[in-house]
């Protein structure tokens, strides 16, 4: 008997599913227009993709969805959240929700308070914890008020005055309130994971409404799996704790895009450049996952500490619109996006775009009708593709490490405009099924588990330290589902703190391994 | 400019990156201290040493600890004012005016917050112009000025005065005091009177690291000149345009050192190597030093123009290497046995600015 998988992404255009068997081959693919109540694109999209399979053959469920991106940065649907900070008499300088944009603070952020509390760097407290003023606090608590955001000094390695803060809170307010503390979210940096708490409080509600939906659109294809959601470092988290920490899943798109297009082409270090309608976004993968970028990353205006891909985006896409005449032309930045199958002039619209440009140049096909572009300038068509090939080339060396050739994987509705032969370039892959490679991504995420901690390595030593660390994420892998025959460590990184004694460090280690049941 | 208000501070935050050439702290977190602390008490009034009366007394103010403990335990505030008052008491004297004693990184923004909640001005002056690592690195350690008495505080109100016979010691004895207050604490040291300021001080500093944001702000939003208007004013010159191709990171004594390789876009035959310690201080290519300290090295983000951190460096990153002169003030006797190269520990002669055959 087989085991199968469902992989779904939900992107801003359209909604995509692959059925994926154990060895990662793909059986059943299909896209259908995002609708405006997302879910009844995937149900859509499932009974295409489900036609000829058995349901009972499939075990799990992967969903990757932009909702909790969406919701914070068009400010639907969000929670009004109290704001609990455990530090005091330190961090008083700055008060939660600084620099927030003023309309993302006025709806968010409801009550809040510095209370006595937190962890130096060495484990001793900054405070006791405060009961009295958390009491006090969670009086402040009214109807308006849909969670709590919970955040301590030194939580990431010292997190016990978080959890009774949260006892005390459920004495006063009840244990179902909903509640979120900053140690299950977010890393080192207090304001930061601290944002990043109060946006996961505010994104509750929409969780719900995601795992429902999914939940119900999988009932109604009578399928029995265990469900997840991707994150934004491409592995995977269950449904039930999306629901606790729905954060986690913002940004997950660009990962699964590169992610699948890498298992796709059957590589784990290339560089990924996706072209879509409107933006071409180039990243590189190293053993299998994104490089991250270093920079702070701002959810919605709000900067968190999550790590994102380290992506280079440029106007470049099959919808980019062509203006000029013989080589005198302009490219971009605007493009009719998804409209390009009615606005693009071989679909019969009135706007030369890339993909006329590409369909004349012989590098697309089966798209509208090439004599309609017979008046074309060869000229133009040129000074086009000459713009294009020099932008792939530019983003290709950019992202690339090293001046060593790396093979190139084009993917996307609009990976047509990328020519067969890129300087910098070992090769030009084009896997099948590449324009579903954000799904297959999701099909194929991983467990994982990871640790953020400032480790004092003497007197114990480096490696003692390390190997602690990378125990700690292979466990955290493991409870997250990974199968613990197959988890290994997927990144390690070390920061020296400066002017710290002991050599201490900030150790991070993150862990991956296939869900469990999955290799059969 | 009068006064630093909210309007002021995105420059002088960006500029104050600049300066920290990788390091001194990242002033996101001062940005918002300050911010707070303006909405909280006002504006701040910004003077110049020579306004202030000769004996008004002067005292600086700044973060000491560790950068990575600073963005976990963010300051109270109440450690600043305490070492400042701390210190005021023990010299018997009212506070004048606040001076920061580094303009580069955190510690620029800060003496902002204290200053306002204070109700005193600001001296627009420093003893850097630059971040550096160490206490005695000023030019008032040059002009014979002691570091002490100092204070240092924390924000539960513990603190310590101290006297010290030289400044090196001084710098030994904040670092192990700091150890044990936390890793997030306020210093105040090199009380002056305003007349020692005028003495001695890099004066404008503040207006120049503000003016210095503000063009480098024009430059990330790519408007014609604005790379040659920000090279006009602060002398800078891009050295080198490139992918990082090794990081080395160590720590060593405290400190964390590492070296830096980056490999020319154009030219892969070309690599720069800039060693780091805590800040970036020696750009060395093709086994010669071409930028040496007390002049400054700052990376920037090839797409952007962001400043990066020594912390935020990393493999494949794209950058362009720029270098600042330092404040002429300098360019004193002595001032390459505090600052110079060989005071770092590298074997290399201090290259003037410009010079060891620089092209871009």
């Amino acid at each position: 008997m087989s085991s199968l998988r469902i992989g779904i992404d939900v992107g801003g255009t359209n909604t995509d599913a692959v059925i994926v068997n154990e060895s990662g081959d793909v059986l059943a693919a299909a896209k259908s227009p995002t609708t405006s109540n997302p879910f009844d694109g995937i149900r859509d999209v499932m009974s295409q993709v489900l036609v000829g399979i058995n349901v009972a053959d499939v075990r799990q469920a992967m969903l990757g969805t932009t909702h909790p991106s969406n919701a914070i940065i068009q400010r639907r649907d969000l929670g009004r959240v109290g704001v609990l900070r455990l530090a005091a008499p330190a961090s008083l300088a700055i008060r939660p929700g600084a620099s927030w944009p003023e309309d993302l603070h006025r709806s968010v952020i409801g009550p809040t308070a510095i209370v006595g509390g937190g962890f130096e760097f060495d484990g001793t407290e900054i405070a006791p914890l405060d009961i009295d003023a958390i009491r006090r606090f969670a009086g402040l608590i009214d109807d308006s008020i849909t969670a709590i955001a919970v955040t301590s000094a030194f939580a990431p390695a010292s997190f016990d005055h978080e959890v009774r803060a949260l006892e005390v809170l459920e004495e006063e307010l009840g244990v179902d309130f909903p509640i979120s503390l900053s140690h299950k979210v977010g890393s080192i940096g207090l304001l930061e994971r601290e944002n990043a708490t109060i946006l996961n409080a505010a994104l509750l509600g929409v969780a719900r409404d995601v795992v429902e939906g999914f939940h119900s659109a999988l009932g109604e294809h009578r399928l029995e799996v265990a469900s997840y959601l991707t994150q934004n470092d491409g592995t995977l988290m269950s449904a039930e704790e999306a629901l606790r920490i729905p954060i986690l899943a913002v940004g997950s798109g660009p990962t699964n895009s590169m992610r699948g297009a890498c298992a796709l082409a059957g590589l784990s270090d290339a560089v990924v450049i996706d072209v879509g309608g409107t933006s071409a976004d180039t990243g590189i993968l190293v053993d299998g996952f994104p490089r991250e970028s270093t920079a702070a990353v701002e959810v919605g205006g709000v900067r968190t500490n999550f790590r994102m891909p380290d992506l280079i985006s440029i106007g470049l896409g099959g919808g980019t619109v062509v203006k000029g005449t013989g080589s005198q032309v302009t490219v971009g930045p605007e493009s009719v996006g998804y409209r390009v199958a009615t606005e693009a002039i071989s679909m019969g619209g009135s706007t030369l775009t890339l993909s006329d440009i590409s369909l004349r140049a012989g590098r697309l096909s089966g798209f509208g009708d090439v004599d309609r572009l017979d008046s074309l300038d060869d000229a133009l068509v040129r000074s086009a593709l000459q713009w294009v090939d020099g932008q792939i080339q530019i983003m290709t060396e950019r992202m690339k490490a090293s001046r060593h050739k790396m093979p190139l994987i084009a993917v996307g509705g609009g990976s047509h405009l990328i020519s067969d032969h890129v300087p910098g370039a070992s090769e030009v892959v084009r896997p099948n099924h590449h324009a579903v490679a954000n799904a297959f991504g999701a099909a194929i995420a991983e467990a994982s588990g990871e640790v953020d901690r400032v480790y004092r390595f003497e007197p114990r030593g480096r490696d003692a330290c390390l190997d602690e660390a990378k125990q700690l994420a292979v466990d955290a892998a493991v409870r997250a589902g990974a199968d613990p025959a197959h988890v290994r460590i997927t990144s390690i990184s070390e920061v020296p703190l400066s002017y710290l004694p002991g050599r201490a460090s900030r150790v991070l280690v993150k862990a991956a391994g296939q869900i469990k049941g999955v290799q059969a | 400019m009068q006064e630093f208000g909210l309007e002021q501070i995105d420059d002088l935050t960006l500029g104050a990156t600049l300066l920290g050439t990788g390091g001194g702290g990242d002033p996101y977190i001062a940005r918002l201290m300050a911010r707070q602390a303006i909405e909280d008490y006002g504006p701040v009034k910004v003077v110049q040493a020579s306004e202030l009366p000769p004996d008004a007394r002067v005292l600086t103010i700044a973060v000491i600890g560790a950068p990575t403990v600073v963005v976990e335990k963010v300051p109270g505030g109440s450690e600043f004012t305490g070492a400042v008052k701390a210190l005021a008491s023990f010299l018997g004297d009212d506070v004048g005016a606040i001076m920061p004693i580094e303009v580069g990184g955190m510690n620029t923004l800060v003496p902002l917050a204290v200053a306002t909640e204070l109700g005193v001005p600001i001296v627009d002056a420093d003893g850097m112009r630059r971040a550096f690592p160490q206490i005695e690195m000023t030019v008032f350690t040059l002009a014979g000025i002691g570091a002490s008495p100092m204070s240092v505080a924390d924000e539960k109100g513990n603190v310590v005065v101290f006297e010290t016979t030289t400044n090196q010691v001084a710098e030994r004895l904040a670092r192990g005091t700091v150890m044990m207050l936390g890793m997030s604490n306020a210093i105040s040291c090199y009380p002056m009177t305003a007349q020692q300021v005028v003495d001695t001080a890099i004066h404008g500093s503040m207006t120049y690291a503000t003016e210095l944001g503000r063009l480098l702000g024009a430059v990330q939003s790519g408007g014609s000149d604005a790379w040659e208007r920000f090279a006009d004013f602060s002398g800078a010159r891009r050295i080198f345009t490139g992918k990082i191709i090794d990081l080395d990171r160590r720590t060593t004594e405290g400190f964390a050192r590492g070296t830096v390789t980056i490999e020319h876009f154009d030219d892969h035959s070309r690599t720069l190597r800039v060693e780091i310690q805590n800040e970036l201080l020696v750009a060395i290519e093709d086994g010669k030093a071409i930028v040496t300290p007390p002049d400054l090295i700052c990376m920037l983000d090839h797409e952007n123009s962001t400043p990066i951190t020594t912390e935020g460096l990393a493999y494949g990153q794209r950058v362009d290497v720029i270098a600042l002169p330092c404040a002429p003030e300098w360019h004193r006797a002595g001032f390459l046995d505090v600052v110079g190269p060989k005071a770092f520990g590298y074997d290399v002669e201090y290259v003037p600015f410009g010079g060891g055959d620089q092209q871009p």
